[in-house]
């Protein structure tokens, strides 16, 4: 039990924040959940709090308002030992080719906000000397498909930023920087979708392995469900000239 | 990587079954992710039905339209230490339950014979447990729910608002309204563990004759021989057990932690079992060897974990898979205490003589029913496997008229076929039911397969 240490999750009304919020509670960690929707973050700390005991806390917060993210971090009354950002929006692809403000929407929101968001975090953390930032990006950003560019771009751009911030703070000691990069997971994201079975995992899985790349076996960057690790490994040799023709 | 390439939207039409894999219908399939999308998604439609864990084995959870799974309304909401009252959300489901509670010292004093239902599925079916004869249904231990009406209005049903309602609604088969959340009284235990009493049974007076006898147990069960015949009709093995207390623990097992650690092993039945691995012999032999083993322990107390006394079958995920491509429904009937030992024994009879059915049987005493559509009643209820074949149902039809005939019923929760007659004979409380929908405006709102097959 490490009871004293605390999460915050950024994008806590979402499956897979809840599902990382629930996993740091089972061993004690106090957790606040911060999200735009208030009343879906409430029914998750909830949940949480009724499940494991510990207490659970919200704070509103719309990462799109970049403007008040350095407030935001300012003002915690607790700086978190981890922060986790499961922020992101899968978006419509077909919209967004013709709705600039779609498409805007769709980069802000995967890109733009959590780096920004985090290079807050990341300088609170090295001025404490501590602290674990876990960004959650996508295995759409490990190469461009016609089917999602807009979503994967912006997560290649997250997945950049976190190797990047990973590499500054590693020189200055004790801050580590783990980039997630789930497959498809069972989510409300993906509710609409018919995902194949052997490759789609459920948030506790994204959350354990979570926990276990922050806590119990550090790791720099993970793949949920190992196996899309080689999948992802494939698609990205595939020469340009083949891929184009592909429908994957 | 989240494709729309290969991953198309349903266009609304998805192959749906119960735990038994029979029948197999389209549906369109809802997936709210809140009580309040629930409510949003039930509102307007017609031929709909809540679906929880897909734990029912026949149509009951399959709507003629359209279904709504409740599995997004898997949210606890608060825990009152004090009164041991829970409110949870319906796609909550009895694992979840014990898995944050057991440790922390509670259970819950009815669950069925697998922890994978949802808390919803459990409150349609009034789901029984083996303290049935003792303590009621699932029904006993909820205070309230909130059940959303077709026409959007959500209501608040307990033992003292909705009175009417509320029991409807305890083995109402989701023909109610869609339950969204529930209040529920946990059982506070002292440890982990039963303790155990095994007795052997040679035929099936003698089995009843235990449970009879025994009717004081907590908990109490007989697992049949189907295979036995003769003078061993219904040879059995009787289970009864109580929860054990600390001083259980120093008695019979000091080395034991109160609350152990769950182990996570699961074994798993691969998609295509071998049908040959089903056959007469080899359930003769596995039979043999389960009596034995059980033989080898009459007599001495013994501690059980919670887990495997009450629910063996979930350590083998995906069990259903042994019976094939063509499904397995499960029988279970009622029969009335004052007919039961005649009945039984012609219904197993003709059940050895068959020997199709699954290797082993249940036989569990009933207490009195908890709603007007609740099934249990006074009596004993009998539990068998078949897997589907040509033949099967002329004979089942068999057994359903000698059921009839005592007075008893079949459980809706497992059927995926009797005929309407047999049903209406069984269930006297079908009127309240029907009047309840009329006055909710739910007559053909909300309708599964099992109610359009058997005009609920």
């Amino acid at each position: 039990m490490t009871g004293t240490k605390s999460i915050l999750v950024i994008g806590g009304s979402s499956d897979i924040g809840h599902a990382t919020a629930l996993r740091y509670a089972k061993e004690g960690w106090r957790v606040t959940l911060a999200a735009r929707d208030l009343a879906a973050a409430q029914r998750n700390a909830d949940d949480i709090r009724t499940r494991s005991g510990v207490d659970t806390t919200v704070q509103s917060l719309d990462v799109l308002q970049t403007g008040q993210l350095a407030g935001f971090v300012a003002g915690l009354s607790v700086l978190p030992d981890t922060v986790v950002c499961v922020v992101g929006e899968l978006g419509d692809q077909l919209r967004a080719q013709t709705d600039p403000e779609l498409a805007t929407t769709i980069i802000r929101t995967n890109f733009e906000a959590p780096s920004l968001l985090l290079e807050q975090f990341a300088q609170a953390f090295a001025a404490r000397g501590s602290g674990t930032i876990v960004g959650v990006s996508s295995v759409a950003g490990d190469r461009g498909r016609a089917s999602n560019y807009y979503y994967g771009a912006a997560k290649a751009g997250f997945t950049q930023f976190l190797s990047g911030l990973r590499n500054r703070l590693a020189l200055a000691g004790k801050v580590r920087v783990v980039t997630v990069k789930p497959g498809f997971v069972r989510t409300k994201m993906t509710a609409h979708m018919k995902l194949p079975a052997p490759l789609t995992v459920q948030p506790d899985r994204v959350a354990e392995d979570i926990y276990r790349a922050d806590v119990t076996r550090p790791r720099d960057v993970i793949y949920v469900a190992r196996r899309f690790w080689l999948v992802m490994a494939i698609i990205c040799a595939l020469p340009e000239t083949i891929f184009k023709r592909m429908r994957i | 990587m989240s494709g729309r390439a290969s991953g198309i939207s349903d266009p609304g039409g998805i192959r749906l079954s119960g735990w038994g894999n029979y029948p197999k219908i389209s549906t369109e399939l809802l997936a709210p992710q809140s009580p309040a999308a629930a409510r949003d998604d039930l509102l307007g439609r017609s031929g709909v039905v809540a679906r929880g864990a897909g734990r029912a084995y026949g149509d009951a959870a399959i709507g003629t339209q359209a279904t709504i799974s409740s599995r997004g309304l898997n949210r606890m909401r608060r825990f009152d230490a004090a009164t041991a009252q829970l409110t949870i959300e319906a796609g909550v489901t009895i694992a979840d339950i014990l898995a944050a509670f057991e440790p922390r010292g509670f259970f819950l004093k009815v669950v069925p014979g697998t922890k994978l239902v949802t808390v919803g599925g459990a409150i349609a079916a009034d789901v029984h447990g083996k303290n049935h004869h003792r303590d009621g249904g699932f029904g006993t231990i909820v205070d309230s729910f909130r059940l959303a009406l077709p026409g959007g209005e959500i209501v608040c049903c307990s033992r003292s608002e909705n009175v009417a309602l509320f029991a409807a609604t305890l083995g109402g088969m989701g023909l109610t309204g869609m339950i969204l959340d529930a209040t529920l009284r946990l059982l506070p235990i002292e440890t982990a563990w039963l303790r155990q009493d095994t007795r052997v049974a040679g035929n099936l007076d003698a089995a009843i004759d235990q449970l009879e006898s025994n009717a004081s147990s907590t908990y109490s069960v007989a697992w049949i021989d189907c295979l036995a015949r003769g003078a061993a009709l219904g040879r059995s093995l009787v289970y009864l057990a109580e929860h054990a207390t600390r001083r259980d623990i120093d008695r019979l097992g000091p080395d034991l932690a109160p609350f152990p650690n769950p182990r996570t092993q699961r074994l798993s039945v691969p998609e295509l079992f071998p049908a040959w691995l089903l056959n007469r012999a080899s359930m003769r032999m596995f039979n043999e060897l389960y009596f034995r083993r059980g033989a080898a322990h009459q007599g001495e107390p013994r501690l059980v974990h919670w887990n495997p006394y009450f629910f063996p079958l979930d350590a083998i995920a995906d069990w259903n898979r042994i019976y094939g491509r063509r499904g397995f429904v499960q029988y279970q009937c009622v029969i009335p205490l004052e007919r039961a030992r005649r009945v039984l024994a012609d219904i197993l009879d003709r059940v050895s003589r068959r020997g199709d059915a699954s290797f082993l049987a249940v036989l569990k005493q009933l207490g009195d029913g908890g709603g007007p559509m609740s099934f249990p009643l006074r009596g004993y209820t009998l539990t068998m496997d078949f897997p589907v074949s040509d033949t099967l149902f002329a004979f089942l039809d068999q057994l359903d008229a000698l059921v009839v005939d005592a007075g008893g019923r079949l459980y809706l929760a497992k059927d995926a076929r009797q005929s309407r007659a047999t049903f209406e004979s069984g269930y006297p409380g079908l009127a309240a039911l029907r009047d309840i929908r009329q006055q909710t405006g739910a007559t053909t709102r909300l309708a599964s397969h099992l109610s359009a097959r058997l005009g609920i």
